[in-house]
């Protein structure tokens, strides 16, 4: 008889074999076909240790040790869901769910991934190969539903907003949502992701974005990352933009007990735009990663990233960002800043941006910081008889609105900033002025 | 753009005609027979008179390196070395009495390799030449002259010792100071530090070893002259220096090599300690041969080099100008473990043809209010690869601690890269790291600017590197300064200029 293993790489390949009839698609060929090569992808890396590069700051031991579980497959009592002020798609456990989402009439076709998959042939696992990433292997291997939106040529979308729950639970679920988003040429949509759970709930959020913008077509991504902090949460983003197209992201990225939030954009036509933003929270306890990659693979395309951290009690925050140049991307201007603030003696940061260049005509740049709250200013706010509890609050609070201001659409600036007042306020770093 | 194509064209069109130090001295060598082995590494103890406990140590270390695995991380490819295939010792017969007696092509060799007379016959090994004051009038440079895998001679030892410095070869140091070689040998770089930190500590031959007392200024600068010559041959130097309390240095480092087809190794080991209030300042003008356009040839030039600031107030800087080699792969780093002490990192790295380089510096912030400053000017033109890659990292009790670091690349033509890896590990709340990296080309204005006042373009590009490079050549010491200057100018030859 032979032991089940309960954790690790081992346990979700067993998983795996277990469900390969019963998941969605299972007797499609081609997905067959693309779960056999997550698999087979996945045993062959298991889950990165920090000897492979791409993790030399990010320990995933702490996930591969737990015991996850099913997510049940109906939740009969519905979590208490905050109020949407666009159309929404609800999805909990990693499933949608039609009753409690809200999208009314569309200009365009939102469905649930595993009820159109049979139909999406050659969308899945193009743009993020389990060959790539072991978390995308372990995704492809394992996924059950996901958002597919497809927004026509020349259809203006509007904003819709995509909410990922985790459920109450003694189970530790473990959900790999992929989800799919098309832009048609000339097409513009802006999207407002939240992931967020009960706040000691332990369980494993592997989402997966395979992204389109087609030529001339515009998305903006907001991206609220706000799980519980007992969860783990493991997300992959893959782009690729087109010819005059632009992606925006901004990922706020302060829940969870360990974070690792991966965006990878590719510029393939010219004059391609992307603007990479984020803010990351991290308070006792807590490990957050962003880590990005940036493709020029086309000539005229420009890039823009900031990205802040704020650290505070025993926390650690890892910032990892490479533009790459191709030698055809001739005229790129790139630039990317990354600075994180230490607010306690226990915090760390480890940053590591980076420029791989193959053209010449080019104009980049990166800078990053690390360091503590600015004395002089401190003292100037202290001067004019703001306690210090506040005065750090506020800078803290300047800090990173730098980041969030380079956001252009209002709609996804103005749920950051909510999202932001309400983890700072968690985390003890509120300004409070309103009460004073 | 014409000036670009230009720039291209004169890149395709010149070759391998910049590299003036590449002929060969025929000499009558001595050879250990070819293979690395623990009799080698006897052979080599043996050679050098050397104590047990050094044989042992080499020993030790030959059979960590066999455990090793050769590492792969870096961003240069070159196709697996042989380890079998080479001497691990090569040297001239026994050196000259007086000039006279010098061997015609060893005197040929430093007249070849532009040092002037009276030190030509400093370095061929006549003792007592060299000794009365400079005609200049300024103080002269003592030299280590290391020829393979030995030191042919080291100069002004007897002016130095009036201080009380010690200056000479490390295999004289191990005869006559083993108890200082004995202390300070792989306390900075232990013998399993590395891949080839091992292989060195296994096989070093020669190199320079300084010892500075207390409180004395070094009142002249120090040098060694590296010189790979034989065929088939790596060289593996190993250079010590230490500062004691309140004590100061200047050392500087030249090398340069026959162009050949084949690519020899050089894989040096270099270990700095500065006591309290002490200052070392080490610079280097590296010009090994490069390969030729095609990447035929050139040394692999894989080096440790790491200073220990273990004194309060002590000072490392390390400048480097890099235009040599097919491949550069080092990060000369510091360790600042004294509080108040100061790093300094300042680097020129050049590749052209097919050159390819990976290099930067590591500063480990240890003690409190320690600083460091980075500086680093990549320039990369034909079909070269260069990358900065560094380390800055404080450790949770480095209050205060400061670092800055600037790295910029220059691009020329459209077939090169240029690539920054910096890794920035901060976990103390009162350190503050600041890191800043550009990349482009020259630009246009500037050349435009240039040629509109009648400089051919060949020298309005060498005149636009030397001023990027700016930062870095004013930290060298006069005489090196020049040098590299005109050494930039010649590696870019047929890239630009």
């Amino acid at each position: 008889m032979t032991a089940v293993a309960s954790t690790g790489a081992a346990a979700f390949l067993g998983r795996h074999e277990g469900l390969r009839n019963r998941l969605p698609g299972a007797r499609v060929a081609w997905v067959e076909a693309l779960r056999e090569r997550g698999a087979s992808a996945f045993r062959a890396q298991g889950f990165p240790t920090r000897r492979v590069e791409a993790f030399k700051y990010t320990d995933l031991a702490g996930v591969a040790g737990q015991v996850f579980g099913e997510p049940l497959t109906s939740v009969d009592d519905a979590p208490a869901l905050p109020d949407a002020t666009h159309p929404r798609a609800v999805f909990v456990d990693g499933r949608f769910r039609p009753d409690l989402s809200t999208l009314g009439e569309l200009p365009f076709a939102v469905r649930s991934l595993a009820e159109a998959l049979p139909n999406l042939e050659g969308r899945i696992g193009a743009l993020a190969r389990p060959e790539d990433a072991a978390l995308v292997a372990l995704n492809t291997m394992l996924f059950e539903d996901g958002l597919v939106v497809d927004v026509p040529a020349g259809v203006d979308g509007g904003t819709i907003e995509l909410l990922s729950l985790a459920a109450e639970s003694e189970r530790a679920p473990a959900f790999h949502p992929r989800h799919l988003v098309r832009l048609g040429e000339g097409a513009t949509l802006t999207l407002i992701e939240t992931a967020e759970g009960p706040l000691n709930a332990r369980y494993l959020h592997n989402p997966v974005f395979e992204i389109e913008v087609a030529e001339g077509a515009r998305l903006s991504h907001g991206r609220v990352q706000q799980e519980g902090r007992e969860a783990f949460f493991l997300s992959t983003v893959r782009a690729r933009v087109a010819a005059r197209a632009t992606y925006d992201n901004f990922t706020l990225n302060a829940g969870a007990r360990l974070s690792r939030n991966e965006i990878h954009v590719a510029l393939t036509g010219p004059e391609a735009q992307a603007h990479m933003n984020g803010a990351q929270l991290a308070g006792d306890g807590q490990h957050l990663d962003t880590t990005t990659s940036l493709d020029h693979a086309a000539p005229n395309c420009a890039s823009r990233q900031t990205y802040k951290t704020v650290l505070s009690g025993r926390s650690r925050g890892v910032f990892q960002g490479k533009i790459h140049v191709h030698q055809v991307a001739q005229k790129t201007d790139g630039y990317q800043m990354n600075q994180a603030l230490l607010l306690s003696e226990e915090a760390e940061m480890d940053s590591k941006p980076q420029l791989e260049i193959y053209a010449d005509d080019v104009k980049c740049s990166h800078g990053a910081t690390v360091g503590a709250l600015d004395a002089d200013q401190l003292f100037f706010l202290r001067s004019r008889g703001i306690p210090e509890p506040q005065a750090r609050a506020i800078l803290v609070g300047a800090f990173l609105t730098e980041a969030v201001e380079a956001v252009a659409e209002e709609d996804v600036r103005a749920a950051l900033s909510r999202a932001l007042d309400a983890m700072r306020a968690r985390q003890g770093l509120a300004a409070g002025l309103e009460e004073a | 753009m014409p000036a670009v194509t230009e720039t291209i064209e004169t890149v395709q069109a010149v070759t391998e005609g910049g590299y003036k130090w590449g002929f060969e001295t025929d000499i009558e060598m001595e050879f250990a027979p070819k293979g690395l082995n623990e009799d080698i590494v006897r052979f080599i103890s043996k050679k050098k008179n050397e104590p047990a406990w050094l044989l042992e140590w080499r020993l030790k270390a030959f059979a960590m390196w066999q455990k090793m695995e050769e590492p792969r991380w870096a961003a240069v490819t070159y196709s697996p070395i042989d380890y079998q295939d080479s001497h691990y010792y090569a040297a001239p017969k026994a050196g000259p009495k007086s000039l006279d007696e010098v061997d015609p092509e060893l005197l040929k060799t430093y007249a070849k390799l532009g040092i002037p007379l009276k030190e030509q016959a400093i370095l061929a090994g006549v003792e007592g030449a060299g000794e009365s004051p400079s005609d200049s009038g300024r103080m002269p440079i003592a030299v280590d002259a290391v020829f393979d895998s030995v030191s042919v001679a080291t100069t002004f030892k007897h002016r130095l010792e009036k201080d009380g410095i010690i200056f000479c070869s490390i295999s004289e140091a191990v005869q006559e100071h083993p108890e200082l070689v004995r202390q300070y040998l792989g306390s900075v770089v232990p013998q399993g530090d590395n891949y080839f930190a091992a292989l060195n500590s296994a096989v070093f031959t020669d190199g320079s070893f300084v010892y500075i007392p207390r409180g004395v200024r070094c009142p002249m600068e120090l040098s060694t002259y590296f010189r790979i010559n034989a065929k088939s041959t790596g060289q593996f130097e190993r250079t010590l220096i230490i500062a004691d309390a309140g004590s100061h240095v200047s050392y500087l480092e030249g090398c340069t090599a026959p162009m050949r087809d084949e690519n020899q190794l050089h894989a040096a080991v270099v270990e700095l300690v500065a006591m309290d209030d002490a200052t070392i300042k080490y610079s280097t003008v590296q010009n090994w041969y490069p390969g030729d356009a095609e990447g035929r040839g050139g040394i692999y030039n894989f080096v440790t080099k790491r200073g220990a600031c273990r004194g309060a107030r002590s000072k490392i800087s390390w400048t480097q100008v890099e235009t040599g080699s097919a491949i550069t792969w080092k990060y000369p780093s510091c360790i600042l473990q004294g509080d108040d002490s100061v790093g300094e990192f300042y680097s020129v790295a050049i590749t052209n043809n097919r050159q390819q380089a990976d290099t930067g510096t590591k500063m480990f912030h240890i003690g409190r209010n320690t600083r460091s400053t980075i500086v680093s000017k990549g320039i990369s033109a034909g079909r070269g690869q260069n990358t900065y890659r560094g380390l800055v990292k404080i450790s949770p009790k480095a209050h205060g601690a400061r670092n800055f670091t600037q790295c910029d690349s220059l691009l020329i033509g459209d077939q090169c890269g240029a690539h920054t890896v910096p890794y920035i590990e901060n976990r103390c709340m009162s350190a503050k790291v600041e890191h800043e990296a550009t990349t482009s080309r020259i630009a246009e204005d500037q050349l435009f600017y240039c040629r509109q006042r009648g400089l051919p373009e060949e020298e309005a590009v060498g005149m636009i590197v030397n001023g990027f490079a700016r930062e870095v050549l004013k930290e060298l010491p006069m005489e090196f300064a020049v040098e590299a200057q005109k050494l930039l100018q010649i590696s870019l030859e047929g890239s630009v200029g």
